[in-house]
């Protein structure tokens, strides 16, 4: 989805502010929301992609207004309702009123820290031959899917360069097809590909920029 | 990195409608027994106090220091910086990227956020913002000048873009006149912006 959250390019944002000496959190509850949302995902009733998707799907002026962690937890009511995990009641009256869905897994004291530890990884075996090698030209399609994608908008129709395969990953736009588990997993291969600054920006851009990208098998063409 | 909260915000009004409604929400799933508070207090301690860039400079003070290590850092990021103990979530598949002379580093999410958590911890605001996710693809040398960087032109300026579940490490250029610096003298010159690629050492 061509969504406000694929923000390369984009020059109507101002210049990048910093702030000294930042605090991890600048309020009590963005440690909260944090938490909960890493906790959450550990459910198993949604996963990466799908967290991703619900953030990225909240309305524009939504995204846009609110801060890192509101967008985390708007995201994260999101997925529990759409699962019927809670109920819009529920959330307004913080307070249980019907009886709890089943989950995978709850994070508990005991587990939190062998989870951090192993993470999510998201390489898996692939048996299919790579389409593309190191050092060959492919074109990022021109393409604007309806769900899901993590090819951003800045790079489609464009030629670059294929830097790296980083063996079979698990294809987000398709990991975002069944909300619930069993999740369609397809493998693909992952290449980093560079693209030069002249060929994404045009005419009075920076010759000495390149910029990379991962990306997804399905998501480039082969040129000749 | 300090541990406590900061409630001094621009915009209390905002603030305290989001304490309550996170907290309504922490109640709410609590009672469902989807959360174990005492694990969500955990999560926080590890970010808050134990994961962070001091890891992240660590890796690469032992990269400077050992041409062996630093080979193996470049060649298979994840295996070498797992070696020393940083592994897991959002750092599970890591890319380390040498500056050079020739070429600058630097990383960006343009579409969310992927930041390397195992060893840089949690990103900074300014990583999140719209201005830097917009800007840092198209005009990277004009971001660096908002972090008073300024690099020779003929310094090419390769940005990665974290699209996938790929995690990028900057590795600095190790300053000149440090030859004689142990590996934990080395690590505390090495900052959370140079090692994503906004700052230099």
């Amino acid at each position: 989805m061509n969504g406000v959250h694929d923000m390369g390019g984009q020059q109507s944002f101002g210049p990048v502010l910093l702030e000294k000496a930042e605090p991890l959190f600048h309020a009590n509850w963005e440690s909260r929301a944090m938490a909960m949302t890493v906790a959450m995902g550990a459910s198993g009733q949604w996963n990466i992609d799908l967290s991703r998707a619900a953030r990225e799907s909240l309305p524009p002026a939504t995204y846009l207004s609110s801060t890192y962690y509101e967008i985390w937890i708007r995201g994260l009511e999101k997925l529990l309702l759409e699962r019927g995990m809670v109920t819009q009641a529920e959330l307004e009256a913080g307070q249980l009123i019907t009886p709890p869905a089943k989950v995978n897994k709850v994070l508990t004291l005991d587990t939190v820290d062998a989870a951090l530890k192993a993470g999510t990884p998201t390489e898996r075996p692939i048996a299919q031959p790579a389409l593309f090698k190191v050092g060959q030209k492919v074109r990022a399609l021109n393409m604007h899917p309806q769900g899901h994608t993590r090819l951003p908008r800045y790079v489609r129709g464009h030629v670059g360069t294929i830097v790296s395969l980083h063996g079979g990953h698990v294809m987000p736009d398709q990991h975002t097809l069944r909300a619930l588990p069993p999740f369609n997993v397809t493998v693909e291969w992952l290449y980093t590909v560079v693209f030069d600054g002249p060929t994404l920006w045009g005419v009075g851009s920076d010759p000495s920029v390149e910029v990379t990208v991962d990306a997804w098998e399905s998501y480039l063409e082969a040129t000749d | 990195m300090t541990s406590h909260s900061h409630d001094h915000d621009h915009d209390h009004s905002t603030l305290s409608e989001m304490d309550v409604r996170v907290r309504a929400l922490e109640t709410l799933l609590t009672q469902k027994g989807y959360i174990d508070p005492a694990g969500i207090d955990r999560i926080i301690e590890t970010y808050e106090n134990e994961v962070g860039p001091h890891n992240g400079a660590q890796v690469v003070a032992k990269a400077w220091a050992e041409p062996v290590f630093k080979a193996w850092l470049l060649q298979d990021a994840t295996a070498a910086i797992a070696s020393l103990g940083f592994t897991g979530r959002q750092g599970e598949h890591m890319v380390a990227v040498e500056n050079t002379t020739d070429q600058h580093n630097m990383v960006v999410c343009t579409l969310c956020s992927c930041y390397p958590w195992p060893v840089l911890g949690l990103p900074p605001v300014w990583y999140k913002s719209a201005a830097y996710r917009s800007r840092a693809v198209l005009e990277p040398r004009q971001v660096l000048a908002d972090f008073g960087v300024a690099l020779p032109e003929s310094t090419r300026i390769r940005v990665w873009d974290s699209t996938a579940e790929v995690r990028y490490l900057v590795l600095p250029k190790r300053p000149t006149g440090t030859d004689n610096l142990s590996q934990t003298d080395l690590a505390a010159l090495v900052t959370r912006d140079a090692m994503i690629g906004t700052a230099l050492i």
